[in-house]
């Protein structure tokens, strides 16, 4: 992504933020983020509204609620403006949007795609106006982590500002040249052949959210106005594939581009797209030209991998804060004094106190206009449902490809089914060659689960110390999230690939019995299934290190270790 | 209100389309499930449900706009007294059709103690929440695989028995609340329980299109809508009014709808071939049917129906192994193509 781009899609987004959306940034934070978001700011009309929203907001904060202290000074309910409301007709800046959860994504889905928003809490309902965009700033530049889906396929533009220097970001657009650009947008004549051309590179480039050649148009048109046009050209297109379409690609343009719809619906149709039809492919293939000459070598790769990342489930990515906040869910209330971690629950205390208000009014101080006694307190009772994550660390070395790895497969599969009914997240890690890699972080999505299982190659050497490493190390991330890990090692235990990656069984041994000692330190509940054909010392005493469940294969049939298993995560809920 | 966007103009999505019009012509379908991928119209579909649908006769003043015609055990209290006295006053509103937000506290959705009477005048007043708003009307979860479980425990429990019990706060209240329950989603976000699964009547599964005129057409309607909202709603008002015509024609024609021998027949036939469990997939199957005869004008339900319902009806309600993906719907449909030939 070039600076220029960069500079280009903050006049953009300036010029048309509801039209667009908003935009995904991704940047590590630093003098270049900085210089960006002060340029727009910079361009955009003087009293635009700009709110940050950090990653850890509560649903209360976002959407408004009960203003406590206004409440109790004038005597009745009181609400207060959330961010979205107050961000009206500006931009609401999300921070660290890769940990973005779930529901504050899809409470800010809604707000783009509507314009309003029902806020419906602590006894009020109110419909407020919610014209924004959105600044999704995306620090997961390693790739592991990801802002929700729901949000990105709303955010028209993307730019990476990678590489880019805060001196190269001046913008040369001023506010004037921008408030003009918006007046003009609505005159902007946008042809037939416009909408082709973009949805065309969009299906070229493998995008199939059809929100994605809609905000391509936006930006087009955004890009004539900036140019003081009254019609879409080539240029506006070309601007338009660079900054909406070309970082979401998921396949790389073939070579003799079909821009050609493959069936045609009828022929009155086909005559009209014949009448321009020479000039228009090539314009078409330039301006997915340009989109492809934008996709930075090694991109596509990572942002498949993403694509693959970034659907991870409800909660996936919850930092500490919020892990206590949904350790347990609200089970309804009770009465008492807030001690000990329970919380009080302000609206449903104003209630308990609200029915006697008429007789403590004459024995209350003059001025107060809220009496609230210590009995009327009431607190939230939550219901710990500790979830389970279940961690599948299959071994798909040759030794077991060879003897057992379908029916290891077979046996994880009916694992998930189980978590499937008992709604546990579940996440696959698979180890080969030189080292294990995790196929699927922690989700629900059990098609996601399937596929991945089903598309695990076999084959390569066995390196069982960074396996029971990985392994450790995701369930003391999902323990810190407040889930509960349940690990499943299925292996026959011969380790012949050492930690650092190379070969020679007895240091692999060595390195493998070390990492089972980490994880028996850390406590794990784990099932080790042994895979080998009979069962082996080696897997056996591998399981007593980890301090895991044993549970040889051959005398298990798939069913029997789902059983297992299911007791396990039993016992655990209980302890 | 902003404009929504007209359900005539929604481009392709049919499956998804009748569906919806089932619902709308007998809403004792029970609700109808839209799962599917992101940005193919999912949400707009089910927004633009109010500006479509003929406007309703509710009780004037009535916060559950009560149905003046409605037999009185179908009535809240305050309508039962007043038709005693033979006061009910009736007049034509909007079918309402009600977002239920992620993130609703649960005081919203069941009704609560109204705060601000209670604190001003010390009055035990209750204060009517979503499930009394959708009344007679749609209540709508986006996203409702993200729900939270308690929420959707009181929604399974409200549906099903067309009566919201209050008993909190000393409050002692109990509302009507019959509604058709639409949900949408995305699979990748989570699975839904499956115990929600099975509540809902029809289950659709909407995909993007993949071929360029269907896209293109979709962006060029959906630029000249956000361009001028109330022109494009002026432009489609013919279509919506014709559609409008046929819901209600089917309306009239529902309760007369001939459902015939061998229609019940061949859903038995279908239904054991398929191995559904319980007689809810047999009984949504010719609702569904019905409904559909009424909707195109037809007297009697007959194959055409059939088919054209049983993959909606019936999906989701097969003994699924959860992990295949083969999918439900490629075995309705060869059941169908067994049964009914090709």
């Amino acid at each position: 992504m070039s600076a220029s781009d960069a500079v280009l899609a903050a006049a953009l987004l300036a010029i048309d933020p509801s039209g667009l959306g908003g935009i995904r940034l991704l940047a590590a934070p630093g003098p270049a983020r900085d210089r960006w978001l002060s340029s727009l700011d910079d361009i955009s009309p003087a009293d635009t509204p700009c709110f940050r929203l950090p990653s850890h907001v509560g649903e209360d904060r976002l959407l408004g609620g009960l203003d406590l202290a206004a409440t109790l000074r004038a005597g009745r309910p009181i609400a207060e403006s959330g961010l979205l409301t107050r961000a009206n007709g500006g931009f609401l800046i999300a921070t660290m949007a890769e940990r973005m959860r779930p529901v504050i994504a899809a409470h800010l889905a809604v707000a783009l795609d509507r314009g309003e928003v029902v806020v419906e809490r602590d006894g009020f309902s109110r419909l407020v106006p919610t014209r924004i965009a959105v600044i999704a700033l995306d620090e997961g530049i390693a790739g592991d982590e990801a802002p929700p889906e729901a949000l990105t396929d709303r955010l028209g533009l993307v730019i990476s500002l990678d590489g880019v220097k805060a001196d190269g970001l001046t913008t040369s657009v001023e506010r004037a040249t921008v408030s003009a650009a918006r007046r003009r947008l609505v005159g902007i004549r946008v042809t037939a052949d416009n909408i082709e051309i973009l949805c065309a590179a969009a299906l070229a480039l493998g995008i199939w959210s059809l929100r994605m050649p809609a905000f391509a148009l936006a930006a087009a048109r955004a890009h004539a106005a900036l140019r003081d046009a009254d019609s879409i050209e080539e240029a506006d297109l070309a601007a338009a594939a660079r900054l909406v379409l070309a970082p979401r690609a998921t396949t790389a343009p073939a070579e003799a581009t079909e821009v050609d719809p493959p069936e045609q619906p009828d022929r009155q149709e086909e005559e009209v797209s014949s009448d321009s039809a020479d000039g228009d492919s090539a314009l078409a293939d330039r301006v997915l030209a340009a989109a492809a000459a934008s996709i930075p070598p090694g991109l596509l790769a990572r942002l498949t991998q993403r694509g693959v990342q970034q659907k991870a489930g409800p909660g996936g990515r919850a930092g500490a804060q919020i892990a206590s906040r949904q350790r347990g869910r609200p089970a309804g209330i009770l009465s008492g004094v807030p001690r000990g971690g329970l919380r009080l629950s302000v609206i449903d205390t104003l209630r308990a106190a609200a029915p006697w208000q008429r007789l403590r009014e004459t024995a209350a101080l003059p001025g107060r206009r809220i009496v609230v006694k210590r009995e009327d307190l009431r607190l939230v009772r939550r219901r710990q449902r500790s979830e389970t994550v279940t961690i599948f660390a299959v071994d798909a070395s040759g030794s077991t490809a060879l003897h057992r790895l379908a029916e290891a497969k077979g046996a994880v599969e009916l694992l998930l089914a189980e978590c499937y009914v008992r709604r546990d997240e579940v996440a696959l890690i698979a180890f080969r060659g030189r080292g294990a890699e995790l196929l699927l972080p922690p989700t629900r999505s059990l098609v996601r689960a399937r596929r991945a299982l089903a598309d695990l190659p076999g084959g390569g050497g066995t390196p069982l110390a960074s396996a029971i490493a990985a392994m450790t190390a995701l369930a003391e991330s999902s323990r810190r999230r407040g889930k509960s890990p349940l690990v499943v090692l299925l292996t026959d235990g011969r380790a012949n690939v050492a930690r650092d990656g190379s070969g020679g069984r007895a240091q692999a041994e060595t390195d493998a019995l070390a990492a089972a000692r980490m994880a028996r330190t850390a406590g794990l509940s784990a099932l080790l299934v042994d895979t080998s054909p009979a069962p082996t010392p080696a897997a056996q005493r591998l399981a007593l290190e980890v301090g895991a469940q044993y549970l040889p294969l051959p005398y298990a049939d798939a069913s029997a270790i789902a059983r297992t298993v299911q007791a396990a995560a039993t016992r655990r809920g209980a302890a | 209100m902003t404009i929504a966007y007209p359900f005539a103009a929604l481009v392709g999505q049919d499956e998804m389309k009748l569906a919806l019009l089932i619902a709308a012509i007998d809403p004792g379908i029970g609700g109808v499930l839209v799962f599917g991928d992101r940005g193919t119209g999912k949400s707009t579909a089910v927004r633009s449900l109010a500006a479509l649908l003929p406007k309703m006769k509710a009780v004037a003043g009535c916060r559950y706009h009560c149905d003046p015609d409605a037999t009185p055990e179908a009535l809240c209290e305050d309508c039962r007294a007043l038709m005693k006295k033979g006061r009910l006053k009736a007049q034509f509103t909007d079918v309402p059709v009600v977002d239920l937000p992620l993130g609703a506290t649960e005081d919203r959705v069941i009704g609560a103690l109204d705060l601000e009477r209670a604190l001003s005048q010390g009055v035990k007043a209750f204060e009517p929440g979503l499930l009394a708003r959708a009344h007679r009307g749609f209540l709508y979860v986006d996203e409702v695989n993200l729900l939270e479980d308690h929420l959707v425990d009181v929604l399974l429990d409200v549906a099903a028995s067309g009566e919201n019990v209050v008993e909190r706060e000393g409050l002692s209240v109990r509302h009507p609340a019959r509604f058709v329950l639409i949900g949408s989603g995305n699979p990748e976000e989570g699975e839904l329980r499956p115990q929600l699964l099975d509540r809902f009547g029809l289950s659709v599964e909407v995909k993007t299109p993949t071929d360029l005129p269907t896209r293109v057409e979709v962006v060029r309607r959906r630029d000249a809508f956000e361009r001028d909202r109330a022109g494009f709603v002026t432009a489609w008002e013919k279509e919506q009014a014709a559609l409008r015509r046929r819901i209600i024609g089917g309306r009239k024609r529902l309760a007369e709808i001939d459902v015939p021998d061998a229609a019940l027949e061949r859903v038995a036939q279908l239904c054991m071939s398929l191995g559904t469990d319980g007689l809810r997939g047999e009984l949504t199957l010719i609702r569904a049917a019905r409904a559909l005869a009424a909707l195109d004008g037809n007297k009697r339900v007959g194959d055409v129906h059939l088919r054209r319902v049983a993959a909606p009806a019936l999906h989701h309600r097969l003994r699924r192994n959860p992990l295949d993906e083969s999918g439900a719907g490629a075995r309705v449909a060869r059941a169908i193509e067994e049964l009914f030939g090709p």
